[in-house]
């Protein structure tokens, strides 16, 4: 059964068919994953504000209904180091297409990963793990496994990935947690179960891993066609 | 439902019986189980008359004898009529050979046959399929006799949706001693479908392994596949067709892009120790392994042979099928060394591979096996023999199959499949130890034992 505060947030963007990403950001912590510290901010002005809060640099991303793939129109910006470049961001995504704020959010540092979700005719929800970023179609190093996941088929999962030495520690670099990682799988398992035939498929690109903490950075839901 | 009456019938009535057309299927399955099968086999026509001196019965109440079986091979349209008098006389259940149902685009016909079959809980197989082979009690396959390859009766079950390729798979079954419980061409599947049938399997004490030549499965039903396959508690194989899909969607999402149809068939049925064959070969290679080792390995081969080629070849082989061949330890090549005959003390390689040389003999393979039986580094045992050399006597498959009953580790052996060694082979697959045929096979064999995942 989906929860009503769940079903709330996705109901409000059944039009659009996708989630955009705050709300899909309130979603997924509602579910108790960790989610990037975040605010959408509608002005130049509440974006300084909350950047001086958080902290330099931040990550800005356009919000806007009409844009599935932020990255394709220069809607992200990462590293964004002082108010003067916040500002100049904030003035060039303002003319992207349905432009309706930018969310500004915290820097994290860590391996990115992606984490995703798939409603399949024939197996129903399955839970895809790789190495993230925007080049993940490329190399395509993902494991698939049927949901609900169990303990063991997270262990299987990233020992499938050929990059599987690079989140262990490699050459002198530190682990991820793993821990934190079974975590946030098994939190995103239960709720792929959850939809039950609402979602069509999930892409949490990227999750940010590192030694304490597996953070989604960035989360889109493509919502079934009714 | 429940398939006993169906797959083991003691009495079988064939529809469709023609006066004028000999080669008319019903006729082919009428004659080759009147003549040759432990069935009690009756003709039905509704024109009634006779077909070599036996009575074609007009309808199957007429018949002296209750049927556990209708087989029926008459036209599509008048399918409906049948499975409805089979219904009345308290059939077990059918096989409706007859095509022109959905595969035509005749869903309706079909359904309508689906919803009375189920209404009386009246299982039946297909249509538009081949049906049963399950020697020496029946076969519904509308092949004559003599052009059929039959392999042994055994414990592997097959189920196909393609009857063609089922008869291809028993070809191989043949050609490798791979005997079977039962063989099903399930075709349109109306009614019967794969997971049911792994269900009556998994009940089946005749049956050690199950194989499945799949094509698709309908929405949520793989989920069912595999849960009541994880669940069977026998190793379960798959040959998968539709791996490319054409015309892809227009994907938005990475993740629905990345999992694709074969994609997420293949992962999911790893993950729940489902073992997929790539190839036929594979098929029926992986089906005579875990036939033979209803066990997982994790996949540490010690190999032993008298050609350093033949060790090589199957180590790299190995390495590129996920299997590991371990070093052993200082303790373990002494005493190997100490094992074998002293002649080949010198020149033999006790490192893994174990290269006995060309010089071995029999006692130096039995030896070898059975230290490396007792020894933890490894978890299977792979011989490569070559019978021509001298040493080698017609007599080491049972001395070795000897050393596996004793020892109790899995021991895949290679062996050129050639007339002239058929004793030695023998020897072996009569004790229910693997023989392949090539190294490449014998790393499948093992390949097997390592994806499938036992309870």
């Amino acid at each position: 059964m989906l929860r009503e505060e769940i079903k709330a947030l996705l109901s409000e963007s059944r039009e659009r068919g996708w989630v955009m990403e705050p709300q899909a950001k309130e979603i997924l912590s509602f579910s108790g994953m960790d989610v990037t510290e975040f605010m959408w901010c509608r002005d130049a002005g509440e974006a300084v504000h909350f950047a001086d809060k958080i902290g330099y640099p931040v990550v800005v991303k356009v919000v806007s209904p009409d844009i599935i793939h932020k990255s394709d129109v220069s809607g992200v910006a990462l590293g964004v180091a002082d108010e003067k470049a916040l500002m100049k961001v904030f003035t060039e995504m303002s003319t992207i297409k349905g432009f309706s704020g930018v969310l500004v959010e915290e820097t994290l540092k860590g391996m990115e990963l992606i984490a995703g979700m798939k409603m399949d005719q024939q197996f129903g929800p399955v839970i895809l793990l790789g190495m993230g970023g925007t080049a993940v179609e490329i190399y395509k190093d993902v494991a698939i496994r049927m949901a609900p996941l169990r303990e063991g088929d997270i262990d299987s999962m990233v020992k499938s990935i050929k990059a599987h030495p690079l989140l262990e520690g490699y050459r002198g670099a530190p682990p991820i947690s793993m821990n934190a990682l079974k975590r946030m799988l098994l939190a995103f398992s239960g709720l792929a179960m959850e939809f039950d035939g609402a979602v069509d498929s999930i892409d949490l690109n990227p999750v940010i891993c590192n030694e304490t903490r597996c953070i989604v950075a960035d989360a889109r839901i493509m919502l079934a066609k009714q | 439902m429940d398939l006993k009456r169906l797959f083991k019938p003691e009495t079988m009535a064939v529809f469709g019986v023609s006066q004028n057309n000999d080669s008319h299927p019903a006729n082919v399955i009428y004659n080759k189980n009147h003549l040759r099968y432990q069935v009690s086999a009756f003709a039905v026509n509704g024109k009634g008359g006779a077909i070599n001196g036996e009575t074609v019965y007009a309808k199957i109440q007429d018949i002296p004898k209750r049927i556990d079986l209708a087989v029926i091979a008459t036209k599509a349209e008048i399918v409906p009529m049948v499975i409805a008098e089979c219904i009345e006389a308290g059939v077990g259940g059918a096989v409706i050979i007859s095509g022109g149902f959905a595969e035509t685009g005749l869903i309706d016909l079909q359904n309508r046959v689906v919803s009375m079959a189920r209404e009386a809980d009246f299982p039946f197989i297909g249509p538009n399929c081949l049906g049963v082979y399950a020697p020496p009690l029946l076969d519904t396959f509308f092949i004559p006799s003599e052009r059929i390859i039959r392999p042994e009766q055994g414990r592997v079950a097959m189920v196909s949706q393609s009857g063609g390729i089922l008869v291809d798979h028993m070809l191989k079954c043949a050609s490798e001693g791979v005997g079977l419980s039962l063989a099903v061409s399930i075709g349109n599947k109306a009614l019967i479908r794969e997971t049911d049938l792994l269900q009556y399997f998994r009940d089946d004490p005749g049956t050690d392994v199950i194989t499945f030549y799949l094509e698709g499965f309908d929405e949520n039903e793989g989920r069912r596949f595999v849960l009541a396959a994880s669940e069977c508690g026998k190793p379960v194989v798959v040959l998968k067709s539709g791996k490319t899909s054409s015309g892809a969607n227009a994907v938005k999402s990475h993740t629905a892009s990345m999992a694709g149809n074969y994609e997420v068939f293949s992962s999911v049925m790893a993950q729940y120790g489902v073992v997929e064959a790539t190839d036929e070969y594979e098929l029926v290679t992986f089906a005579e392994s875990l036939s033979c080792y209803k066990k997982t390995i994790e996949g540490k081969m010690g190999i032993i042979t008298s050609s350093g080629g033949h060790g090589a070849l199957a180590t790299d082989t190995c390495f590129f099928h996920g299997l590991q061949v371990p070093a052993l330890s200082t303790e373990t090549r002494t005493t190997l060394c100490d094992a074998v005959s002293p002649a080949i003390q010198k020149i033999a390689s006790f490192t893994n591979p174990v290269d006995l040389t060309g010089s071995s003999t029999d006692d130096d393979f039995v030896a070898a096996a059975r230290l490396l039986s007792k020894n933890d580094a490894v978890d299977c045992i792979m011989m490569l023999l070559l019978p021509y050399q001298p040493g080698i006597t017609m007599d080491l498959g049972a001395r070795i199959s000897l050393v596996h009953q004793q020892e109790g580790k899995p021991i895949i052996a290679y062996v050129p499949h050639v007339d002239k060694y058929s004793m030695l082979i023998e020897g072996f697959m009569l004790n229910k130890i693997p023989v392949a045929h090539s190294v490449e096979d014998a790393v499948h064999m093992a390949e097997a034992m390592r994806r499938y995942k036992a309870c």
